[in-house]
């Protein structure tokens, strides 16, 4: 499992390199773009996502202590703040995609070449991060389910752990897109 | 170490009953043996088209002009050739297929650390594979970029690219999903007295492999994602006209897929360094240095990769780096060549099938090492980038290199895994013509390149007739050599003599069970005392015989 998230982060990492390689050659575009996006709605997106890392933890540490109930709820509320993110992901886009700045949109194409590449890879890393967001609400379904059914229970949580590990994960990479994106101007 | 192999009279993995019926008791199946057959097959299929494509290539340019197909054709061919030849034979075809089937048995363990993964691995190589020959067929035409799909041509050729793309992201994870597996398994699962130096050779050149596949991989998964991305949205990532830099595609793609290349060469040192102890009666010389060297190699050659960009533009002193490190990679691929020849040295030669592709192997490695320093050097490089010399030169290094470590293998191997032995002497004539063959094929290339021959060119100058010709004829010969081995493996598996546990007389832990191993390999899990080639009762022979 470790194996398998170290390659998630390297798969992130080629976009870190392509980010940081564009980065450098359009600095004063990528300040400029940056200011075009909402670091209120960023902020806010980023609590959810540390809030419900911390709802799925303490959702481990109930099923070790076979408070199943308590165990179901935290990973619904884990859920329901997944939903949240997207949510509020959905907006912020559909204001964007309003003005036109989108791939191939009319506003963007008329902006420079520092500026498209911005919202390119704003896009892209963004969007694959939402894709792992929303597999992550399936799996953690399934654990709710899983957990109902007993098939997790307090001597078999492996699996459970695992996809905390995961869940941790999507937070982790979220955390760096954060400031890339958002903070540095 | 004794070599009596208890008979419990248990049916073997072959015959075993599982819950499903029929083919389902091999496509479902989590057994680490039948999902290394069932790669096998796949393999096969896939390898044969291949060759089919290889051929029909090769007649084209039997002469100069249009010959059997036109040129966008002609370009579909060497891409196809070229995605399945390294996707969907080069890369897998030793850790999937003989790793799944030995890598467990070598270490004493029952399976994979995760058999479930495992067969999830199989079923995505099948669809990426699948995907891939699917795309030739639907509108649009095959794909014409050649098998590294280089941006920007990859982004406006109006074939299906995506698809293929798609089909090799797949093929990535999958093989992600096989390196993770297989760190885990040497790391969690050797049998008690299995040290780390007491690990085979092809288990060590297994596990560097597994880490490459798990670091390497992610990164050409992205960058081939990104190309889909700009090609569906048009997000100019990397096409110039948005700002893109299709350099920066360059980078990525060889960051992963110079890497790949000893994915692909690694796990056949480790067969090679098998088979020599094995039939040279020897016990293998410099053991540590072979296994640190699979690690070394590893190491550097992930860092390497710009050597395929010297002509692309980049600056002095980062060519001078790259030309540098690529020197350094030689060495300890020049350590296992020399431990090699030094155990030949002075053993009792046998010179049974796996032996003769093994040796074969060392020749045409040699030559195919030395080319590539000589591509390593900036100013023969400016000379001989992208012509036919590159193309001997891969060739050499891919298909002399593992293709023939891979015929190793499956000679080597074939007893143990069938429990059928096949005609010995049909093997040698097939290797004969196929040593032949590859000669033939390829060495003209060399001269044809140096001369000036651009690769992939559809057509050239008659001036290079010659060469071509010869290179087409060597095709025919090399081509009847397969047909050979392989007729003789069916021959062989229809009506083949039984074979005992041990018919080489290796001390590897394969050879202490029964042919075809039974279900979960050991009756218990065994405990290792001595080392894995300890071939000295035969030293001692031989010095008394003196
Ligand atoms: C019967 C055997 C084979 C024949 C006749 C054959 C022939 C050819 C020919 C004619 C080309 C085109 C060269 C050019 O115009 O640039 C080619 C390219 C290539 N071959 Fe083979 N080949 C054979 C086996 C193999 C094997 C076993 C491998 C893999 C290990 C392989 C990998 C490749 C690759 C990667 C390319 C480059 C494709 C590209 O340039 O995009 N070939 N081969
Ligand atoms: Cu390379």
């Amino acid at each position: 499992m470790w194996l398998f998230l170290f390659t998630e982060l390297i798969l992130f990492g080629g976009l870190f390199i392509v980010y940081a390689v564009y980065r450098f050659t359009y600095s004063n575009e990528f300040a400029l773009a940056a200011k075009e996006l909402d670091t209120f709605l960023g902020m806010v997106n980023t609590l959810v996502l540390l809030t419900s890392s911390l709802t799925m933890a303490m959702s481990i540490t109930a099923i070790q202590k076979q408070n199943k109930n308590l165990a179901m709820l935290l990973i619904g509320l884990t859920i329901a703040l997944a939903l949240t993110f997207m949510v509020n992901k959905y907006f912020e886009w559909g204001a964007k995609f309003s003005h036109g700045i989108y791939p191939g949109g009319n506003e963007l194409i008329n902006k420079t070449n520092g500026e498209i590449l911005y919202f390119g890879l704003y896009y892209v890393m963004t969007g694959l991060h939402g894709l792992h967001v929303i597999i992550g609400v399936i799996i953690l379904s399934v654990m709710l389910y899983f957990i109902r059914t007993d098939h997790i229970t307090k001597d078999s949580f492996v699996k459970l752990e695992n996809s905390g590990l995961y869940w941790h994960l999507v937070d982790i990479i979220w955390i760096f897109l954060f400031p890339l994106f958002y903070l540095i101007h | 170490m004794s070599t009596h192999v208890l008979e419990h009279n248990e049916p073997d993995y072959l015959q075993v009953k599982s819950k499903h019926k029929g083919i389902f008791a091999w496509i479902l199946s989590t057994d680490h043996k039948r999902i290394g057959i069932l790669y096998l097959i796949t393999m096969g299929i896939f390898f044969s088209v291949a060759v089919l494509l290889g051929f029909l290539m090769r007649m084209e340019l039997i002469s100069p002009g249009k010959t059997i197909m036109d040129p966008q054709t002609y370009n579909s061919l060497f891409t196809l050739h070229g995605v399945i030849m390294i996707f969907l034979f080069i890369i897998p075809g030793l850790p999937a297929v003989f790793g799944n089937f030995f890598l467990p048995i070598l270490i004493g363990a029952k399976d994979v650390a995760f058999p479930r993964i495992n067969l999830l691995s199989w079923w995505l190589f099948l669809i990426g594979g699948l995907l891939a020959v699917i795309s030739i067929f639907l509108p649009g035409g095959p794909v014409d970029t050649g098998w590294t799909f280089y941006i920007p041509y990859s982004i406006r050729t109006t074939t299906n690219v995506i698809p293929a793309l798609f089909a090799a992201f797949v093929l990535g994870f999958s093989s992600i999903l096989t390196g993770i597996n297989f760190v885990t398994t040497v790391h969690r699962l050797r049998a008690p007295g299995m040290k780390w130096f007491k690990m085979p050779l092809f288990v060590w050149s297994l596990y560097a492999t597994g880490w490459v596949q798990v670091l390497a991989t992610p990164i050409v998964g992205i960058t081939l994602l990104l190309v889909i991305i700009e090609r569906t949205l048009g997000v100019g990532i990397f096409d110039p006209a948005l700002g893109g830099d299709p350099i920066l595609f360059q980078h990525l793609f060889w960051i992963y897929s110079h890497p790949a290349v000893y994915i692909m060469i690694l796990p056949a040192m480790g067969i090679i360094s098998e088979v020599i102890p094995v039939f040279a009666r020897r016990t293998i010389f410099g053991y540590k240095f072979i296994a640190f060297s699979s690690l070394a190699i590893a190491l550097f050659g992930s860092l390497v990769w710009a050597h395929h960009m010297f002509t692309v533009g980049m600056s002095d002193t980062a060519m001078w780096i790259f030309s540098l490190l690529t020197f350094l990679v030689a060495i300890p691929s020049a350590i296992k060549v020399f431990n090699w020849v030094a155990t030949l040295y002075k053993g009792s030669i046998e010179l049974e099938p796996a032996m003769l592709f093994a040796l074969a192997f060392i020749f045409h490695f040699t030559i195919g090492g030395f080319t590539g320093i000589m591509q390593a050097t900036l100013a023969l490089n400016i000379h001989i980038h992208d012509t036919s010399f590159i193309v001997a030169h891969f060739h050499y290094v891919m298909f002399g290199g593992t293709g023939f470590g891979i015929f190793a293998a499956a000679h080597y191997w074939f007893p143990k895994m069938f429990g059928k032995i096949f005609n010995r002497q049909a093997a040698k004539a097939a290797w004969l013509l196929i040593v032949l063959g590859f000669n033939t094929l390829y060495f003209p290339l060399f001269i044809a390149g140096y001369l000036g021959m651009p690769r992939r060119y559809y057509d050239y100058l008659p001036e290079f007739h010659i060469y071509h010709f010869i290179s087409t004829v060597g095709s025919w010969i090399l081509i009847l050599g397969l047909l050979i081995m392989l007729i003789n493996f069916f021959v062989a598996l229809k009506r083949g003599r039984k074979a005992d546990a041990n018919p080489w007389g290796g001390e590897t832990l394969e050879w202490k069970i029964q042919s075809p191993p039974i279900l979960e390999n050991f009756h218990e899990i065994p405990v290792v005392e001595t080392d894995p080639y300890d071939y000295s009762k035969y030293e001692i022979d031989r010095k008394e015989s003196k």
